[in-house]
């Protein structure tokens, strides 16, 4: 048992793992928040009410969210290529990571935004508040908690996509124990790998409820 | 101060319309605390956020302070509102800022340095008695005391009119009373005008100028609080009026009759208190002038920002021609109103 593993080449497929999580959950915490609002804004009786600018949107969203992540990177293919100029390793997953996880984060910042209480806002209209000051100064602070629980939830998913992220050539946990694990029949690294991204998922959960924890003074 | 002409709101949905609020003029003075009393869907509600156009009226037009509110653009309407305090049923403050912060955060949207926020801040946190929980959140407050940082911050830019949407009808009768008492408080301290809009006579009765009162949309009763209390008209304002004053018009009959019947000594008479604010020892002063007797039966005289305002029956035992420079005493030389309900004979 264990004879099978190099410590170092575990290592670097924890780096590599770590870093297309954060630097995706980065891009999907900013672009999922845009998309939210948008649909949170645009929606009925919203500051920005627009049936059309909501449909598209929506669609949009609902569209990314149907589409398998695998068959996602796939179809990003070229897109990446044009944008990382490769299409392996760890930053070439990083646009169909952000690109697979914002329409699901987008859906759960909307949900956290539609709980602000609308009173609260009717209050900052009544203090001549712009657009702007009411969705940083009130919207966001005011969903925060929502948002961190939101982008915990999402932080996990995100894991499981770089796994599968890796079975075709991005690096990271996953990759390591498709290619060097089940492949080469070493179950020792496949088991290996299962408990550090186990870690992982418990350390991000972890984080998140302390936060959200934190933040929440209601 | 605030001119209302002809002010109209309709709703529209699934092809039905709605008029909430229907053809009001109104005049406001400088100063005053007017009220608006209606039961729920009566459309004050309405009314008041079409005053600072958090609703957009569908006709007519406002002008607060020499401003034609309902000719605004979007940023010159942003600017008037800063000029117009709000506070609300549900306080609705932000539960993530502390209470110095949710002050101050008028004062942000106005664009105030941060040095001179801290201290606008500090003086409202000691003008609305909060003095010690400028680091508590809005979860660490009593309703009082939320609707107290909620009055802090409507007050933040100095603005020259208060609208009050139902500001006491989550609290409880005490809190109630001392949120009054703090209105009038700053209507006397800053000269604010204060319109209130509430489904209690309470709150009219203790706070009020003058009322208005609303049904369907309208305005069918408008005047100082003091005559609307005494000479109520509509139906709906008599109704109010009992809300405060108890006993109903077949109720009075009935107690008369019992009175009549159990005091048969002496005179009995019933006081209309209208206003009064310079005969508050009334009975004391009749009971030294005259050698007469004075039994308190029946009676509730209530408190208005005019006055006393309320009726007492009273039985005067003695010598009947005493018992009647008495009362030609109180009829002649006081502003209360003499009702004799039976003569001493």
């Amino acid at each position: 048992m264990l004879n099978n593993i190099k410590m170092e080449d575990i290592w670097i497929a924890t780096y590599e793992t770590l870093y297309m999580t954060i630097i995706a959950l980065i891009g999907t915490a900013i672009l999922g928040i845009l998309l939210g609002l948008l649909l949170y804004l645009t929606s009925k009786d919203g500051i920005w009410e627009n049936k059309v600018t909501n449909m598209i949107v929506a669609s949009i969203v609902n569209v990314f969210r149907a589409i398998p992540f695998i068959i996602l990177i796939l179809l990003l293919f070229p897109f990446t290529d044009f944008l990382v100029g490769t299409v392996r390793g760890p930053t070439a997953a990083l646009p169909a990571l952000i690109i697979g996880s914002a329409p699901f984060y987008g859906r759960l910042a909307e949900i956290a935004f539609r709980e602000v209480d609308k009173g609260v806002i009717e209050a900052a209209h009544s203090m001549g508040a712009k657009i702007r000051t009411i969705i940083f100064k009130v919207l966001i602070p005011e969903s925060m908690p929502a948002l961190v629980s939101g982008i915990t939830v999402t932080a996990i998913a995100l894991i499981g996509y770089t796994a599968m992220a890796g079975v075709i050539g991005a690096g990271g946990l996953g990759d390591y124990a498709y290619f060097y694990g089940f492949q080469r029949r070493q179950f020792d690294v496949v088991l290996l790998c299962t408990v550090l991204i186990l870690i992982i998922v418990f350390i991000f959960q972890f984080i998140g409820d302390f936060i959200s924890n934190k933040i929440d003074k209601r | 101060m605030i001119s209302i002409k002809g002010l109209r709101k309709v709703f529209t949905s699934d092809n039905k319309q709605l008029t909430a609020v229907d053809n009001i003029t109104l005049d406001i003075e400088e100063g005053e605390i007017f009220g608006v009393i209606g039961y729920s869907g009566a459309g004050k509600s309405t009314f008041i956020r079409l005053l600072n156009r958090l609703e957009e009226p569908t006709e007519g037009n406002i002008v607060i302070d020499k401003q034609e509110i309902t000719s605004l653009t979007t940023n010159e309407l942003r600017a008037a509102r800063q000029d117009i305090g709000m506070i609300f049923q549900h306080f609705n403050l932000l539960w993530s800022r502390t209470v110095e912060d949710n002050i101050a955060f008028p004062l942000e949207i106005a664009g105030v340095p941060k040095v001179e926020q801290m201290k606008r801040v500090q003086e409202l946190i000691d003008l609305v008695g909060l003095s010690g929980r400028e680091k508590a959140y809005p979860s660490q407050l009593s309703g009082g005391q939320k609707q107290r940082v909620g009055i802090a911050r409507a007050l933040a830019n100095n603005p020259k009119v208060l609208l009050c949407d139902e500001a006491t009808s989550a609290l409880d009768p005490e809190t109630t009373n001392a949120i009054l008492d703090l209105l009038v408080d700053i209507n006397q301290k800053l000269g604010l005008t204060i319109i209130l809009i509430t489904h209690e006579m309470h709150v009219i009765r203790k706070i009020c100028h003058r009322v208005a009162v609303m049904e369907q949309g309208r305005i069918v009763e408008q005047g100082n609080v003091l005559d609307v209390f005494s000479h109520p008209k509509e139906q709906v304002t008599k109704k109010f009026v009992a809300q405060v004053m108890g006993a109903g018009t077949e109720d009075e009959t009935e107690d008369v009759e019992y009175l009549r019947n159990t005091y048969r000594e002496g005179e009995l008479v019933r006081l209309h208190f209208i206003g009064e604010s310079t005969n508050q020892t009334l009975i004391s002063q009749i009971a030294k002038k005259f050698p007469v007797d004075i039994n308190i039966l029946q009676g509730k005289i209530t408190q208005t920002q005019a006055g006393g305002y309320g009726t007492l029956v009273i039985q005067f035992v003695g010598n009947s021609a005493d018992i009647e420079k008495a009362v030609a005493y109180i009829r002649d030389e006081t502003s209360v109103e003499v009702e004799v309900i039976r003569d001493a004979k």
